[in-house]
């Protein structure tokens, strides 16, 4: 480490005191955003989860970067470990865009349990139709 | 060797020839890097699926309902969302920084000093799994959720609860309302029997919270059964039954009964928690054992300032790491 002992004590203290900052400021907005603090007061979802996002990955650097002392690391060490986890980014987005597919087909599925079953009985063959076309959609 | 690392000279062409350490970093302390980076593409395995079965559900339990007790410290334990796992979550920090304080004082070739901190260490990973335990045993006991069935269920619609008579008794919710399913003693047919710490609960819409217990107080579904308020099935749990009002829904005015949550919310929470609990286990282990080398000697005579500790430090801060992302997956969103 180029850092003296009495430095890397010091960016320690400091660390773990803006850990606890965040971790306090997510609790709160997580509760503020639900309504909890102040009554009847809801943010949108994709506000509330971007702002827990954000902070978590703040809080994911300072603990790798900082605790875990990659900051002092050689950079090609730091390219072989970071790299191959930002293929992480792809499986989210692809495994959530699936997830929300099938939320539409069992949406879709229960919505056609539900039709009136005398409506079924008598269009029968343009009922089917529909079905798969609105999967097909 | 690893204690001195700089960012200079890459111009060095021979560096990859052999002979050298090209990311100045011992083969131990490397390894440890890249077996973090395949148990965090585990862990991320896990908690993707989380998210991608949540996603693909139209409704979902509500963390800040599932997770809202606290041990009994003369407080009521419940309603109290995010109380006990935040403090946790400070316990893990915690633990975190002691670590880190240990490492440093290893550099230092202080061995009284690594032990000390060490020391810290261990009793914040142990408190953190106490803590861990007491969750578990919470919910498994109390609120009687398995790894295939999630007592925590939350509406799709508005809707109002019926009384003993099968008539609206008032008690109104609105969609998104999250519910906990209570269970009567099936085992004894004791009318004290449906009675546990969950009932008064959890549950319910903001203003319906009063009815709830209330509801429940004045009855005794002694067995199994259909009763009009309620349909208790055969392992015993009551499912309350409603009427729904939600305005356009081809639902309107039909009576149901509270269904489970999903299924697959009990294994993705005891499987996700449970396998982050055993890296803290076996980190307290590992943990235990490099203290004890410590206090014994044995790093000092290899002058290399403390290394194994700063292995260990490295998969300790993973382990925090990992809590961080479960923190946010399971608790917060």
């Amino acid at each position: 480490m180029g850092l003296s002992y009495e430095a890397s004590k010091a960016i320690a203290n400091k660390t773990i005191i803006i850990l606890g900052i965040i971790t306090i400021s997510e609790v709160i907005f997580a509760l503020l955003g639900k309504g909890y603090i102040i009554e009847g007061m809801h943010f949108p979802l994709i506000v509330i989860s971007g702002v827990m996002i954000l902070m978590s990955i703040v809080k994911a650097y300072l603990i790798v970067y900082e605790f875990m002392h990659m900051k002092y690391e050689v950079p090609g060490l730091v390219k072989t470990v970071i790299l191959p986890t930002l293929l992480l980014v792809w499986a989210v987005i692809a495994f959530f865009w699936e997830g929300a597919d099938w939320n539409k087909r069992r949406t879709l599925i229960k919505d056609k349990n539900q039709e009136p079953i005398g409506l079924i009985d008598n269009k029968a063959s343009t009922q089917t139709g529909m079905l798969i076309k609105n999967i097909e959609q | 060797m690893a204690e001195t690392l700089t960012h200079t000279e890459t111009d060095n062409k021979d560096l990859w020839d052999g002979g050298k350490a090209p990311f100045k970093a011992s083969y131990g302390k490397l390894m440890m890097w890249y077996f973090l980076l395949s148990d965090a593409f585990t862990f991320a395995g896990f908690l993707i699926a989380y998210g991608t079965l949540r996603v693909s559900m139209d409704t979902w339990p509500i963390p800040d309902k599932v997770f809202s007790t606290i041990p009994d410290i003369g407080l009521d334990i419940h309603n109290k969302p995010l109380y006990f796992v935040t403090f946790m979550t400070f316990v893990l920090l915690f633990s975190s920084y002691t670590m880190v304080r240990a490492v440093q004082e290893g550099h230092q070739e202080n061995q009284k000093g690594v032990a000390f901190w060490m020391f810290l260490t261990i009793v914040g990973g142990a408190g953190f799994l106490g803590c861990q335990a007491w969750e578990w045993n919470t919910l498994i006991n109390l609120e009687h959720m398995s790894i295939t069935r999630s007592t925590f269920g939350t509406h799709g619609e508005a809707g109002v609860y019926l009384d003993e008579n099968g008539k609206p008794n008032g008690e109104a919710f609105g969609p998104e309302t999250s519910y906990l399913l209570h269970k009567i003693d099936v085992s004894t047919h004791d009318d004290h029997g449906h009675g546990d710490h969950g009932d008064h609960s959890h549950g319910d819409a903001h203003g319906a919270e009063a009815g709830h217990g209330d509801a429940h107080g004045g009855h005794h579904y002694a067995a199994p059964g259909d009763y009009k308020d309620a349909y208790v099935d055969e392992d015993g749990f009551i499912h309350r039954k409603f009427m729904v009002t939600e305005e356009g829904s081809v639902n309107k005015g039909q009576i149901l009964h509270e269904p489970f949550g999903p299924k697959a919310f009990g294994a993705l929470f005891f499987f996700i928690t449970g396998f982050h609990g055993f890296h803290v286990a076996s980190g307290l282990l590992f943990l235990l054992i490099i203290m004890i080398n410590v206090m014994t000697g044995l790093y000092i005579k290899r002058k290399n300032g403390y290394e194994m500790v700063e292995k260990i430090g490295l998969y300790w801060h993973f382990v925090d790491l990992v809590w961080v992302f479960v923190f946010l997956v399971f608790y917060l969103l």
